[in-house]
């Protein structure tokens, strides 16, 4: 009976990458889920299901959250912001990085680290090495590009200033 | 090729495969030496299947076949970047797409042993440069003048007096009915435009906007969701089930008893299908199950080494290696060195769990996943489910990291038998927990070195290890020692040591075991380098100094001085906390420099780490570099932070809230060099990580006087 309840499926509206969306699904389901299976953007990455490696990092409301324990009828009404919508053309400051130095080895854990850097780098245009230890010691890297990271970080943050200059 | 008898079927496969291009391949003769370079034409003529890993059309676009899984160690660009260096063509030009396992085709397949670039670069330098001269061929017939007027640069073909020049596409019909060049003249090194150059990967953009397609993102109409309880001791069987939660979870499809392959044995389970992953989450959560434990013994960690150290002691074992007399030496010497060293048992942890997806349809079985060795794969589960092989067809996606795990055929085969039993594409997923607990893993062992020091030099070096042997598990023979006791240890140590002897002292337990990056290496090393520390240290002598006295190489020398060079080791002072190693692996040295400290607070850090590769001829100096940045991550984690242990025959740790992983606030520093030389082309994924243990616990040993002889060790509190 316990389960039945729980397992009821109900109508959940989120905004994911811009566009409003129903899903029909369990509320208890979560938000990883919810986007992989049910909407279909694959980006956000399964990990560990705990919150212990971030690969499932994903912005709800411009904060970092792990998908993995965030239950997507946290998600209802509010907006979500995914790997796949964080830039209209693969051109975040932090993609860019990315690309400029080759961070990703295997690539499976960098949806994660970008989410959590560009959160990282909203809040703090020009982050230390300090900084970034702490912002980013929820995401494993697994194939070790932790030295790329940082200093795409870095250089990120750089762009970043420059680009505010320019304007 | 001495039957050239056309088959009707192979032509039809030729035809459909290539259309209207220059289709090259190589084509593998069995019992041959070396690799032939033939076109589609010759290959139906002969009735041969050949490797399609190139193809231009008349359009222009080249398309090139990898043969390898990119696991992240860079095939997708090295691949490339060897073909279009010898065809002369722009990178962005060339596509790459990823070929479906069939080792008819592509010859081995197996993505590992570092083995992409070594095993097949003069193949792939020589089929870019017969495309590019069967295109010039095709051009000067054109133009009625002699080929050696003519060049190629940039997908085109130019005639050097006139400038006239024709685009590649524009050339592919002619080219296409050339016979086939045989002996084609490679470019020298010092032309090259591509290779050897750090150029930037294909697929990192993939990589930064979510839509590089790992396995667990790959989906097909129609596909349902498993996720299996397996017997958690790694070979027991199923006694019975309680589904009656399960059922009730909406969305659950079907619960049933499943088996997988692993090695020669079965590993029973409950299977769970349903609608969603969430739901097959839950209805695996859900299920109560009894097992049947039987027949096995049930280890844990603590008795596993207790009886490799008792066997160490009482056993000679069987001989690898022996030259001159090291056991009457060492029976003599009035002094000597009789260590034991410790290394775990490790788990491969690749950030994308396991998971597959099969489709067992009309005695047809199609699979997509993260594989290393889609090949075995089509093997292992032909065999077992009793189908042809070519009705096995396996694509490979992106792997989320691999590290040796996933070149086995357990998930795969599961998979097949539960879209068999449910007559559904399903996608078999794994939790972390499950990926965790279910093996194989890289075998603990223990080693027992010892050594006699005469006149700072070496006199005997006597080594032996008992651990699992991964050869075992995969059917090799049990009574004679093969390369696993020696892995890691550089040859001519064998020309600067006298006394010499290798051995494996034979070792069993029930727990599956398989290669882990750089597999035994990863182990010898920390053992065989901590122990020449010792050995330098008795006899007085700097380390590195010792080991090149017993190095007579000079190709190890200029390594060894490039090492002393960009860590400042000459200038540095004994007792700063200098620590360094040298392993080979995979035809590939790497040594490493490690300079620790303690801190205000007592606590051991790690300053910074320098490390020299030297893997001969290479493609991109970036992926090498990448390569060894991340094995030395791996490294530092087996070495201080995480072990698989065992209790009563059950792995203990199931996640990363207890099986602790580096992350980017452990990581210190980090420099490497690639040394420069023509040498045939070595290993890059694997072997920058063996000679980081001891090196840092040779650095340890140099600041605290203290010597770290059992991984792995928890840096806050050496």
């Amino acid at each position: 009976m316990a389960l039945q309840r729980i397992n009821a499926m109900a109508i959940i509206k989120l905004t994911i990458n811009g566009n409003e969306q129903s899903i029909d699904v369990d509320p208890q389901m979560p938000l990883l889920w919810a986007i992989r299976d049910v909407v279909g953007l694959k980006g956000t990455k399964y990990g560990c299901g705990v919150a212990q490696c971030g690969a499932c990092t994903l912005h709800l409301n411009g904060e970092a959250v792990r998908s993995c324990v965030t239950k997507v009828s946290r998600a209802a009404g509010q907006k979500v912001v995914t790997i796949e919508g964080l830039s209209q053309n693969n051109d975040h400051p932090l993609q860019q990085a990315w690309q400029q130095i080759d961070v990703p080895q295997c690539g499976y854990c960098h949806s994660g680290q970008i989410m959590s850097a560009a959160v990282l780098l909203r809040e703090n245009p020009n982050p230390t090495d300090a900084d970034i230890d702490v912002a980013m010691a929820g995401n494993i890297c697994r194939c070790g590009t932790y030295p790329r990271i940082r200093k795409a970080i870095h250089l990120a943050a750089g762009a970043e200033q420059k680009v505010g200059k320019n304007e | 090729m001495n039957t050239p008898t056309v088959s009707r079927r192979n032509f039809l496969k030729a035809s459909s495969l290539t259309g209207l291009a220059l289709s090259l391949g190589i084509y593998i003769p069995t019992n041959a030496e070396e690799a032939e370079i033939i076109n589609a034409a010759e290959a139906d003529s002969f009735g041969v299947e050949m490797n399609a890993w190139i193809h231009i059309e008349p359009s222009g676009k080249v398309t090139i076949f990898s043969h390898r899984a990119e696991m992240g160690q860079g095939v997708y660009q090295a691949i490339p970047q060897m073909v279009a260096e010898e065809l002369e063509v722009d990178l962005d030009k060339v596509n790459i797409v990823f070929a479906k396992g069939d080792n008819k085709k592509y010859g081995n397949q197996v993505t590992g042993g570092s083995s992409t670039v070594r095993g097949s670069y003069k193949n792939l330098l020589t089929l870019g440069a017969t495309a590019r001269q069967l295109l010039i061929q095709a051009a000067a017939t054109k133009w009625n003048v002699p080929s050696s007027d003519c060049y190629a640069e940039a997908g085109q073909v130019i005639h050097r007096p006139t400038a006239k020049r024709l685009h590649y596409g524009e050339l592919v019909a002619d080219a296409m009915k050339l016979e086939t060049p045989k002996n084609v003249t490679l470019k020298k090194r010092s032309d090259y435009k591509l290779v050897g150059k750090p150029l930037l990967r294909q697929d990192t953009k993939l990589k930064t906007n979510g839509t590089a397609t790992f396995g667990l993102d790959k989906e097909i109409p129609g596909m349902l969701y498993a996720t299996v309880e397996r017997n958690p001791r790694l070979r027991g069987k199923v006694k019975n089930f309680d589904d009656s939660a399960t059922r009730k979870i909406p969305g659950v499809k079907h619960v049933f008893k499943t088996k997988m392959l692993v090695f020669n044995t079965y590993r029973e389970g409950v299977a769970v299908v349903a609608t969603s992953t969430w739901a097959a989450l839950q209805g695996k959560k859900a299920l109560k199950v009894e097992w049947d434990d039987s027949g096995f013994e049930h280890l844990s960690t603590d008795e596993i080494f207790k009886r490799q150290q008792q066997a160490l002691q009482t056993q000679e074992g069987l001989s690898f290696k022996q030259q001159g007399d090291a056991s009457a030496v060492i029976s003599q010497a009035t002094k000597k060195l009789d260590v034991v060293y410790e290394t775990p048992y490790q788990y491969h942890a690749c950030m994308e769990p396991l998971n597959c997806i099969a489709h067992y349809q009309d005695d047809k079985l199609e699979i997509w996943g993260p594989i290393q060795a889609p090949e075995w794969v089509q093997d292992a589960i032909s065999k077992e489910m009793g189908l042809d092989r070519e009705k096995v067809i396996v694509h490979m996606t992106f792997l989320g990291g691999g590290f040796g795990r996933k070149a086995f055929m357990d998930y795969p085969h599961e998979a097949a038998v539960i879209s068999k039993e449910i007559k559904a594409p399903v996608q078999v997923v794994w939790t972390r927990e499950d990926d965790a607990t279910q093996g194989p893993y890289r075998p603990g062992i223990s080693y027992r070195c010892e050594g006699v020091v005469e006149n700072g030099k070496i006199n005997a070096f006597k080594l032996r290890m008992a651990g699992q042997n991964n050869d075992h598990w995969r059917g090799g023979p049990k009574d004679k020692a093969n390369r696993s006791t020696s892995e890691g240890f550089l040859k001519p140590y064998a020309d600067g040591i006298k006394n010499l002897s290798i051995a494996d002292v034979p070792f069993e337990t029930p727990i599956p075991t398989m290669w882990w990056r750089s597999v035994y290496a990863s182990t010898n090393g920390f053992a065989y380098e901590s122990f020449m520390d010792e050995l330098a240290h008795e006899a007085g002598k700097d380390p590195m100094t010792f080991r090149r006295e017993h190095l007579p190489d000079e190709r190890l020398h200029r390594q060894l001085d490039k090492l002393a060079d960009v860590s400042g080791w000459k200038t540095r002072k004994p007792g700063e906390g200098y620590g360094m190693a040298i392993t080979e692996c995979f035809a590939s040295t790497v040594g490493h420099v490690v300079k620790v400290s303690k801190g205000q607070d007592g606590k051991l850090k790690i300053d910074h780490v320098w490390a020299v590769m030297d893997c001969g001829w290479y493609v991109n100096p970036d992926t090498i570099k990448a390569q060894v940045e991340g094995s030395i991550v791996m490294a530092l984690g087996a070495a201080t932070q995480h072990q698989v242990t065992f209790k009563d025959g059950v792995p203990v740790d199931k996640n990363f809230y207890s099986y602790q992983l580096p992350r980017i606030n452990d990581i210190p520093p980090i420099d490497v060099y690639v040394m420069d030389n023509d040498e045939p082309a070595g290993g890059v994924g694997e072997p920058g990580l063996p000679a980081f243990a001891p090196a840092l616990a040779n650095a340890i040993f140099d600041l605290t006087g203290k010597r770290i002889r059992k991984l792995p060790f928890n840096l806050a509190t050496v």
